[in-house]
């Protein structure tokens, strides 16, 4: 058995029971990126030397008998949205390029104090707009199972490299479904966080009241051990709540009998790709036949989310991204005066997808369509959060599908951002109403593309999405397929 | 049309982006068929809803006004696309 085939906490059990050292985990890992990468283009940028020389200390300090924490040896790698001090962090974006971050986010500091090992940054759709990871404006990215094929979006890099293997965990970000679509399309775990689980300093802002940094992860186990190394209140963030995640992978094997799965009939239409539907049919029977309780529920504004998450977050973004002016840092496009600096540095700093988003939010929040846009958009969030607390009621966890289809052809939506926008249809809700939600593999198409299955929790209860995944995952093994 | 090209122009002049002529003809097809689709938001009834901003269950959220800590200037004006010294440096504001 390769090192690779092992989970991040068999990893990191080997490693403290000193049967396996960080210095050659990571080596087989860099190894493992040296052979794949070439081929998946999931990072913006390797720290081969770095790593290996972290993982030499990290093994001194474990054979000196010293104290290292949840993710001692732990290779991961970060989305490029997440800043690390000294390390460039672009965003995927002409803008910022060459923008080399003076500071730690709050999550980096936390990976480093858990002992993990970070070994590069993952490309993502600029600024994590897009659903593809075709908006990155350095190079696309391929997904593991059929390269011909999107690894999906806006954490396309960090969901392709845990599929193939490249890393056993790593770090994205979760505005619409950008960590579950990619776990979906990729056929692995991702994790979106309830809002306020997990700091937010240091993650560039696309839609501050959305943004989510979650993990990836082959299962549930090692999804639980690296939530519970990043969450916790931060000073820094004041959204950031002061709930413990201490014990998260604890309890998992606990059985499921009596557990309350939903389903909303607003999620189960007829435009499900056929492969979708099936395995979504099956792993219900699974739950079933783990003793949960199946109840049809109904989310009544689910019809609305498209349309609510493309105001509301688009707003939010053109307030956000309002820095990039070509003063403080990074790219800037010189001219004879400021008014004109800074319209040339946003015009050819800033891609396709993201000038559309900045113009779709200006113009929602512009004098005389406010009311008709963003406050409308803004009501009809309340609406479709008190379906979840209405649904959450009655039920404990909330079972769909991630998408209505498994991963699309490369260049297939690009032309047509409204298609784009539509296959977030079922991942949207969750950030919106602030909740948390997973996606885990539960079946493979015809052409072996996996297929993704949604659960969502009540706000702060991961504990019990964890263990419903874990109960699914020691009765199937759809999340031991690999790719490649 | 739900939105025409001179609306776009005035959103990306708000925006401060600078369009081609080709540029701002295509945003406005695609805005338009995107609003579009957005005007499905009147078919719901939101008399007497009162707006949501964020999910999160907080107040105001205070702390005692003591310093702290902040990064270092030296550190973030490496940063700068042009500098003098410890400043950014721009083209004259005022004429």
């Amino acid at each position: 058995m390769e090192i690779c085939d092992l989970t991040g906490k068999e990893i990191v059990q080997k490693i403290k029971k000193k049967e396996l050292s960080a210095s050659e985990t990571v080596r087989h890992y860099l190894a493992r990126i040296e052979k794949i990468e070439p081929s998946i283009a999931a990072f913006n940028e390797i720290f081969a030397d770095d790593a290996a020389a972290r993982a030499e200390l990290l093994d001194a300090r474990i054979n000196r008998g010293e104290e290292t924490g949840l993710l001692a040896g732990l290779p991961i790698a970060i989305k490029d949205n997440i800043c690390i001090n000294g390390r460039k962090t672009t965003c995927s974006s002409r803008i910022l390029a060459d923008y080399v971050s003076p500071y730690d986010a709050t999550v980096i500091e936390k990976l480093l104090t858990a002992g993990a090992v970070i070994v590069g940054k993952t490309n993502m759709d600029e600024f994590a707009m897009g659903s593809s990871t075709e908006n990155s404006a350095f190079h696309i990215t391929k997904n593991p199972w059929d390269t011909s094929r999107v690894p999906g979006g806006s954490s396309g890099g960090s969901a392709a490299a845990v599929s193939s293997r490249m890393v056993p965990v790593s770090l994205g970000s979760d505005t619409g479904g950008s960590i579950r679509q990619p776990a979906s399309f990729c056929g692995i775990c991702g994790l979106k966080p309830t809002y306020g689980r997990v700091s937010r300093y240091g993650l560039m802002a696309f839609a501050s009241s959305l943004d989510q940094i979650g993990p990836f992860a082959y299962n549930a186990e090692d999804v639980a051990l690296v939530l519970e190394s990043i969450s916790g209140h931060d000073p820094k963030d004041s959204t950031s709540v002061n709930i413990s995640a201490e014990g998260m992978g604890e309890g998992m094997e606990k059985s499921i009998k009596g557990l309350r799965v939903g389903l909303p009939k607003e999620y189960f239409i007829s435009g499900l790709e056929p492969a979708t539907e099936k395995y979504i049919r099956s792993a219900i029977e699974t739950f079933k036949d783990l003793g949960a309780e199946i109840h049809e529920i109904t989310l009544p504004n689910t019809e609305y989310a498209v349309s609510v998450y493309y105001i509301v977050a688009p707003s939010e973004a053109s307030a956000n991204l309002a820095r990039y002016d070509g003063v403080k840092y990074g790219y800037r496009s010189d001219s004879d005066n400021l008014a004109d600096m800074y319209e040339k540095t946003r015009s050819n700093g800033f891609g396709n997808e993201v000038k559309r988003r900045i113009m779709l939010g200006t113009y929602a929040l512009s004098s005389g369509y406010y009311d008709a846009y963003y406050l409308k958009a803004q009501k009809v969030r309340a609406l479709i959060k008190n379906d979840f607390d209405r649904a959450f009621a009655e039920v404990d966890v909330i079972l769909t599908p991630t998408c209505p289809s498994s991963a699309f052809k490369a260049g297939e939506k690009t032309d047509d951002p409204l298609q784009m926008y539509l296959s977030d249809i079922f991942t949207i809700s969750c950030n919106l109403a602030g909740i948390c939600g997973i996606s885990i593999p539960c079946g493979f198409s015809e052409s072996n593309l996996p297929v993704g299955l949604q659960l969502l929790g009540k706000p702060f209860d991961e504990k019990t999405v964890l263990r419903a995944v874990y109960n699914f995952q020691s009765v199937t093994d759809f999340h031991r397929k690999k790719p490649l | 049309m739900k939105i025409s090209v001179k609306e776009v122009e005035y959103a990306a002049q708000l925006a401060k982006l600078s369009l081609t002529e080709e540029e701002k003809r295509k945003y406005a097809e695609q805005l338009d068929k995107i609003l579009g689709y957005m005007e499905q938001l009147d078919r719901a009834d939101v008399s007497g809803v009162r707006p949501l901003s964020h999910a999160a269950d907080l107040k105001n959220v205070f702390r005692e006004d003591v310093s702290m800590p902040s990064e270092s200037a030296d550190e973030i004006i490496k940063n700068a696309p042009d500098k003098e010294g410890r400043f950014f440096k721009v083209k004259k504001v005022i004429e």
